[in-house]
């Protein structure tokens, strides 16, 4: 810390995801003197970089040498394993802080809204990608992968990296920080046959060319599009001036024309609508309706929804229900037309799930410049956050500080080494506090 | 892979790419900027930023393109990094039209 003069400005930061730390990184750059507390209600930092980026990318895993040189800068402050809402209310927050800045992602998964998604077997993505890399809310989750066939429903990158995952032999996953219960599970999966389904075209497919070239490298895997979901012309860019699009289409008509030849593959479906998921006691079909009208029923004991999330609502802290976020107006969270006064969002929580990580820095700059702005009109505080604190310390099992969560990193990559991985995380909050211990 | 600024940067230097990049691995000298492939994360998010779509990863590059990537590499080592946004280069409003972007 530095200091405690009286003009310092003390933010709190809730969550530790990338808009969480480019935030703070925009804070701490603007000359002002300010100081960060970051909440985050995991003994681990980094949001879905740990719990979200996939364990077989593990270039972009890289971003955390960035948040740690963020961390390390002076006025920086991690507060680890308090929950916001639960453990400390947002209007304690607002009460110690000049101003509280959330970032708290968006981790409810949005349901396809279609009779049977209850059915066991009907799962969501985001829960599935929070299981094997290992968050301690979803360790618990049972996946059973005892069946051919799987459907993933959306045409995002999250869906690939389900299908991906699932397409993967052991010794593909065995080498990444993959959560050792999951691959323990995806080692012994019978799926053979993973359908990435949506309901667009291939011209209106989110995915990325980038994600979809991964699937040109699966030892155990051939990829496909069914050519009856798609007329030839569809493979052709419409704007011949986005490369983007334009690798896009030419990698799934390479997909349309390729021979299947592997032991798994990955069916790419196009133009099918969800109408309903059907079984006796668990899933056995999915209902699609065609373009054309027409219903299709797509036999698989699995499915995995991913079409979307909405940020968890969080209690003092109106709600977006149409947008699925904390109610804002630019950055600032409102109640209707009128703002609060002190509280802002970055990130998912601000927009919505969109973008690469990257997206989030000039999100976070934005969010910064308002803060900034704001402050000099700001209430004086009625509490500090000290005070609030030591007060806080006694409802929690532990506080985590930043050289508490290196004692847990370290001790994870020692884990990991021995089993030729680049981590094994800890999985359960117990054992990271204990890492901190030992 | 990495992803590399080609031509088009040249004379606009919008650096929007600058705002987005979450590794900072962005370079810059008086006509553009360059990625460094050394810390480049290959997230992908400064390509679609690029108002006149300078960046392309490196597989993607056309073959008279190629050459950019050396050229990244080697501005990148002589240059130094960008952290923040600069204004755009004077007539670059211009050369954006001019490049029927």
């Amino acid at each position: 810390m530095t200091g405690s003069a009286a003009n310092e400005l003390r933010i709190a930061v809730v969550g530790s995801g990338p808009s969480g730390f480019y935030t703070t990184e925009a804070l701490l750059r603007s000359g002002a003197p300010v100081t960060i507390d970051m909440f985050e209600r995991l003994p681990v930092p980094y949001g879905l970089v740990r719990f979200g980026v996939a364990p077989d990318h593990p270039k972009l895993k890289q971003v955390t040498m960035a948040f740690d040189r963020i961390a390390k800068a002076p006025g920086f402050r991690f507060i680890g394993g308090v929950k916001v809402g639960d453990d400390v209310t947002v209007d304690e927050l607002r009460e110690a802080y000049d101003a509280v800045v959330l970032a708290t992602g968006a981790e409810l998964s949005r349901p396809l809204g279609i009779p049977g998604e209850a059915l066991p077997g009907s799962h969501s993505a985001g829960d599935f990608v929070a299981w094997y890399n290992g968050h301690p809310e979803f360790r618990d989750l049972q996946f059973d992968l005892d069946h051919e066939a799987a459907i993933v429903v959306g045409h995002g990158n999250v869906a690939l990296d389900v299908a991906r995952i699932l397409a993967k032999t052991a010794d593909e996953l065995r080498q990444t920080d993959i959560a050792r219960h999951a691959l323990e599970v995806l080692a012994e999966s019978r799926i053979r046959e993973i359908s990435i389904v949506g309901r667009g075209g291939p011209a209106q497919a989110k995915f990325s060319a980038k994600e979809l070239r991964d699937f040109l490298e699966l030892s155990a895997c051939d990829t496909a599009v069914d050519g009856r979901d798609v007329a030839p012309d569809e493979f052709e860019p419409l704007n011949p001036g986005d490369p983007e699009l334009i690798e896009k289409l030419s990698l799934l008509r390479g997909f349309s024309q390729h021979a299947v030849t592997k032991p798994r593959r990955c069916l790419v479906r196009f133009g099918l609508s969800p109408v309903a998921i059907k079984g006796r006691g668990r899933v056995e079909t999915i209902s699609f309706g065609q373009r054309s009208g027409a219903v299709e029923d797509i036999a698989c004991g699995l499915v995995f929804s991913s079409v979307g999330r909405r940020t968890t609502p969080v209690a003092g802290v109106p709600y977006d229900d149409d947008r699925g976020v904390h109610a804002n107006m630019d950055g600032r969270v409102a109640n209707g037309g009128s703002v609060i006064e002190g509280l802002y969002v970055c990130g998912w929580s601000k927009r919505g799930p969109s973008g690469t990580i990257g997206t989030n820095r000039g999100c976070g700059i934005a969010t910064a410049e308002a803060v900034l702005a704001d402050i000099a009109h700001r209430r004086p505080r009625t509490d500090t956050p000290e005070a609030l604190l030591s007060r806080v310390v006694s409802r929690v099992a532990r506080i985590v500080s930043y050289p508490d969560w290196g004692t847990i990193d370290a001790a994870e990559k020692r884990r990991g080494a021995a089993l030729g991985k680049p981590r094994e995380k800890f999985v359960t909050i117990p054992d990271m506090l204990a890492a901190v211990d030992a | 892979m990495t992803y590399v600024v080609t031509d088009n940067c040249r004379g606009c230097r919008y650096t929007e790419c600058v705002t987005v990049c979450p590794v900072e691995c962005f370079h810059v000298d008086e006509a553009m900027t360059y990625i460094d492939p050394e810390n480049c994360i290959d997230c992908g998010g400064c390509a679609p930023a690029c108002p006149v779509g300078a960046i392309e990863p490196d597989y993607r590059l056309a073959a008279d393109k190629k050459y950019w990537i050396d050229v990244n590499r080697k501005r990148a080592a002589e240059t130094p990094v960008i952290s923040a946004r600069l204004a755009p280069l004077p007539g670059a409003d211009e050369r954006k039209l001019a490049l029927g972007r």
